[in-house]
């Protein structure tokens, strides 16, 4: 998916076309307009049949997750956080208040995290975000049913029935999810905020609905030539999530709680 | 002894007037206070992503166990037996709806989307206790205000035992409901414990009752009515009681994650290096709340004197206040243990970096809402008492009923 339709805005300001010689318009636009259609129309009709818009509901034949390696999540890299923010529209948050007190307000859906093994002194760098539980405590609690888990797996909010009680919040164990403290501007279509609710990563739902292969993080990862993040199908063994699984020792964050995250980790 | 006779709140129109003008005041800077938040969304609140509660959920679930616990009071003269509470019993349905009503604004003017109630109204995930707690607040009041009837008018005597009955039991599910908003929630440390249920119960009975003899004593000698000794050692020696159970809660609650060792860097936080919430526990919860009250109801001479009874029953309001932000501010603020045996060096979401607690400092319009479900409860029951019997027009020794009731006494309190 290109960056343009990624970010289209909800909201356009056309500026009125001052007086030019409409002929010579024409002749330069059907000029850049035919390269142009030369050059990506292969592109388009490729595009065009994987941008056509899931019509079936989701099923449970999939389980979407994600396989973190954390050995190959680097140091000082925030590839992976730029890229949701971007991807999700959380760049375009304005800031309120105090610096120190927005960074404490401000949704976030995924955030680096570097650990140290208080035995060895190991040090660990990892991305958390929400865990996608099989049994989602968030869900659990949340009193109208807003909170709720897709049968693909993937758990997000419906921002139509969220009261923003926040109740959510208090039940995640990996503090995973954000309210919205603020007014939101400038929006984008794909992804919809509203002041007063609660959000979280939905493996970039909107991806997955035009059947891409991958989410925005993953893909920055590989950018980066880290490769540490892979998404895929939990369920299908021969997905490279599952052969990955397979081969690597990895676990869940919060093992404890029996929750069955559709995020794994590997060297943690 | 006497015939129990209820009579209207009848201070001068003046004192009345300017008592409900305050109290209006109040409610009216509340929703400015809502409008403002509202308007601006949260982040002009101290709530973060971190605590995502503060001080309107202070206030809120404090109101809301008060109001269970104010209903003690009737259930005791109804359900226990007790002839000496049954004139007391109208006015602790009053408050008990008074406060749950004030309670419940405070916390629905904090949501993020106040507009959508109707959402909540009309969509229910049954697995979530907010949802059952729905059901339990609004069947709180309507079985309240069945249990006033029963009181008030004398078609209701026969049904007055079986509400009261009814009554008893929905303010237990209640207060247990409440308790277990937090007493469920895996995700945080200070509030996986299912006794948060039972000790929400027991915190209840103190806060109920002192507000409750507050109310009383303030309601009494504004109007020159009489509370006699027998009445004030009653109310005392049972106030002093709960006191003593809801710190046996919190000690068993304490010496439980004591025991647990993955518990320890919480105890030790909050026991000793949480800074405000250490004090706030220790002395404004422990010391203030409890041990001071407690040291004057059963002093000799002290427990003797009002002022210094109404004093413990501030200072249990005001424990009150303290316990219910390190209950549920303070249990937010320590960090959650996502990885344990290890230290968070960095983290792009505060996530207790060095094992350091969230930040929130309450703000000004977070403390005027609150204010306002107060003021919406004390509104609540000045109306009340004005307009309607809700009063006894005495409780003077003479007037009182013995303190135990025998077998084959006639029953004592009949409806005025």
């Amino acid at each position: 998916m290109n960056e343009n339709e990624t970010r289209t805005e909800s909201t356009h300001d056309t500026p009125q076309a001052p007086d030019v010689d409409g002929a010579r318009r024409g002749f330069i636009g059907t000029a850049a307009g035919l390269s142009a259609a030369a050059l990506v129309a292969p592109g388009v009709f490729l595009h065009s049949v994987a941008a056509a818009p899931r019509t079936e509901p989701v099923t449970s034949d999939v389980r979407w997750g994600l396989l973190i390696d954390t050995a190959k999540c680097a140091e000082g890299c925030s590839a992976c956080v730029e890229a949701c923010d971007r991807e999700n529209g959380l760049d375009l948050q304005e800031p309120q208040g105090s610096e120190s007190k927005w960074e404490h307000q401000k949704a976030v859906w995924i955030r680096k995290v570097k650990l140290q093994d208080n035995q060895t002194g190991r040090i660990t760098q990892l991305p958390l975000m929400c865990q996608h539980c099989e049994d989602p405590p968030c869900v659990d609690v949340c009193p109208t049913g807003a909170s709720f888990k897709r049968a693909d797996g993937i758990v997000m909010v419906d921002r139509h029935l969220c009261i923003g009680c926040r109740y959510c919040m208090m039940a995640c164990p990996y503090k995973a999810r954000s309210f919205v403290h603020q007014e939101t501007h400038g929006q984008l279509t794909a992804v919809p905020r509203g002041k007063g609710c609660v959000e979280s990563c939905n493996l970039c739902v909107h991806r997955r609905d035009y059947g891409e292969a991958s989410t925005a993080c993953v893909d920055a990862c590989v950018q980066e030539g880290h490769e540490a993040i892979v998404f895929g199908d939990l369920k299908d063994p021969n997905s490279v999530i599952s052969q990955r699984l397979r081969e690597l020792p990895s676990r869940q964050i919060r093992e404890d709680l029996v929750l069955n995250t559709g995020v794994r980790y590997a060297g943690v | 002894m006497k015939r129990v006779v209820y009579r209207e709140w009848r201070i001068p129109p003046e004192r009345y007037w300017s008592l409900l003008g305050f109290l209006a005041a109040l409610i009216g800077i509340a929703a400015l206070s809502f409008g403002y938040m509202e308007h601006q969304g949260h982040w002009v609140s101290g709530m973060n992503n971190s605590v995502v509660w503060g001080m309107p959920h202070v206030f809120a679930v404090f109101l809301i166990i008060a109001a269970s616990g104010a209903l003690n009071i009737a259930s005791i003269g109804t359900v226990f037996k007790k002839p000496i509470y049954k004139p007391l019993g109208r006015l602790s349905g009053l408050l008990a709806v008074a406060m749950l009503m004030g309670g419940l604004l405070v916390l629905v003017m904090d949501l993020g989307r106040p507009e959508r109630l109707i959402v909540a109204m009309t969509n229910y995930n049954f697995s979530s206790i907010f949802a059952w707690n729905i059901f339990l607040y609004t069947g709180f009041m309507a079985i309240v205000i069945a249990y006033l009837w029963s009181m008030a008018d004398r078609k209701g005597g026969p049904f007055n035992y079986p509400i009261g009955m009814l009554a008893l039991v929905w303010r237990l599910a209640l207060t247990t409901g409440t308790g277990s908003i937090f007493g469920f929630l895996v995700a945080r440390q200070a509030y996986d414990a299912a006794i948060l249920g039972p000790m929400f119960v027991a915190l209840s009975f103190a806060y109920g009752l002192a507000v409750f003899m507050l109310v009383l004593i303030f309601g009494f000698e504004e109007e020159g009515r009489p509370i006699g000794p027998r009445m004030m050692r009653r109310l005392r020696n049972l106030l002093a009681l709960f006191i003593s159970v809801a710190l046996y809660f919190i000690l068993i609650y304490h010496l439980t994650n004591l025991y647990i060792a993955k518990n320890d860097s919480l105890e030790h936080w909050l026991l000793l290096s949480g800074g405000i919430y250490t004090a706030l526990f220790w002395g404004g919860w422990i010391l203030a709340g409890s041990l001071v009250p407690m040291w004057i109801l059963y002093h000799p001479v002290l427990s003797q004197k009002r002022d210094w009874i109404v004093a413990a029953c501030a200072l249990v309001i005001v424990g009150g206040f303290a316990a219910m932000y390190v209950i549920i501010i303070g249990s937010q603020a320590f960090p959650m243990a996502m990885f344990p045996g290890y230290t968070i060096l960095e983290s792009g979401f505060t996530d207790g970096v060095n094992g350091a607690a969230a930040p929130y400092w309450p703000t000004i319009p977070e403390i005027l809402l609150g204010l306002g479900g107060v003021a919406v409860a004390l509104l609540i029951t000045v109306v009340g008492v004005r307009v309607l019997q809700f009063l006894p027009e005495s409780l003077a020794d003479d007037v009182v009923a013995l303190d135990e009731e025998t077998l084959d006494a006639a029953p004592f309190a009949k409806p005025a």
